[in-house]
């Protein structure tokens, strides 16, 4: 069980840039676990429940989670100035760090050392995503949501294998898993 | 010319962005399809490198992007590249926000919420397929990949743990 939470704090524009800019910073392979910890364990801006039903607004929408979820954070606590305050806590660091790596990649890509590193990273980096779906997959399972496998796999198909745009594979995939869901919850 | 890459960069992510269910990381098949196949911006292997590069730097992962569009237009494109895949979605992440717990319980976003799920998963599968094919060209690295899978399903162990590994194994000429 989470501790009550103390008397609900709100956040000066300042301290939301600050706070996702740390998120972000220390977000190696995901910046949703530290989003967590900083505003439900640290900072007691948000319970637990609070914490998710925001999170799964922003799993709802398209788009990047955790910058959707920076906006719908920042909203609650600052209108449009803390949404555009947290968001470019989230982005403007690694946007920085990441634009300066690229100016390296574009000036020593060919190097043969360089490509057998981050060929190994890559390597690793899928296998990490590769466990991350597996993991997910299993409540699917758990929940019994028996036309839940043959909608992930036609995507896998569609937009892996077959190279299809994705567009058109959500366009006539996504409608069917919701109207699926609709009728046997 | 520079100014029609960019709006190419602009309005194809900015339109990827919409349809990107799931997160970032169900988003990489459709980028690899742009950048890779269609625009011929980069070869399988760049978009392999940049994706790793992604992953070791520090922040969400759709600053895959920003690498992408630097590669492509340099720091304008960069920016273009950042701008559109956020900013659409952002401004529908404010607005939906503000009326979202009136539809706490509504059947319909139940629905949305668990049809989406299957397919994100199916589309992040998809992702591995994509970079796993651009990657893994040997048994050494397909080895890499399932030990790191193995690894990370049944530890918590630190992603950065297995990518120094991983990076030494290619420094080493292994893979």
């Amino acid at each position: 069980m989470e501790e009550e939470s103390p008397a609900p704090k709100s956040p000066s524009l300042f301290e939301l840039f600050l706070a996702f800019s740390a998120c972000s910073l220390s977000g190696f392979g995901g910046v949703l676990p530290w989003a967590r910890r900083m505003i439900v364990e640290r900072k007691h801006w948000m319970t637990a429940d609070e914490f998710n039903e925001a999170f799964s607004l922003s799993q709802f929408l398209p788009g990047p989670n955790i910058v959707n979820f920076s906006v719908v954070f920042g909203a609650r606590f600052g209108g449009v100035a803390g949404a555009v305050v947290a968001l470019l806590g989230l982005m403007g660091p690694p946007f920085v760090i990441v634009t300066i790596l690229a100016v390296f990649y574009a000036q020593a890509g060919n190097d043969a050392v360089l490509g057998r590193i981050l060929a190994g990273i890559s390597a690793a980096a899928v296998g990490l995503l590769i466990a991350v779906v597996v993991k997910m997959c299993i409540p699917v399972f758990r929940r019994g949501l028996h036309w839940a496998p043959l909608i992930g796999i036609l995507a896998f198909v569609g937009v892996g294998p077959m190279h299809l745009p994705l567009q058109w594979v959500l366009l006539v995939l996504a409608p069917i898993a919701i109207a699926i869901a609709w009728v046997r919850p | 010319m520079e100014t029609n890459v960019l709006w190419t960069l602009a309005t194809r992510f900015a339109l990827l962005s919409l349809f990107a269910v799931g997160g970032a990381n169900a988003a990489i098949p459709e980028m690899h399809r742009l950048a890779v196949d269609i625009h011929h911006w980069m070869t399988d292997r760049q978009f392999a490198d940049m994706f790793a590069i992604a992953q070791i730097s520090p922040g969400p992962n759709v600053i895959i992007v920003t690498l992408i569009g630097y590669h492509v237009a340099g720091v304008a494109g960069a920016i273009a590249a950042t701008l559109a895949m956020t900013g659409p979605t952002c401004v529908m992440a404010f607005l939906v926000g503000r009326v979202w717990e009136r539809f706490k319980t509504a059947h319909w976003r139940v629905a949305i919420q668990v049809g989406l799920v299957p397919v994100s998963l199916g589309l992040m599968a998809a992702s591995a397929y994509v970079i796993a094919g651009a990657t893994d060209r040997n048994w050494m690295s397909a080895a890499v990949t399932l030990a790191t899978a193995v690894l990370a399903y049944f530890t918590r162990i630190n992603p950065l743990w297995t990518f120094a590994v991983a990076g030494a194994l290619g420094l080493s000429g292994w893979l």
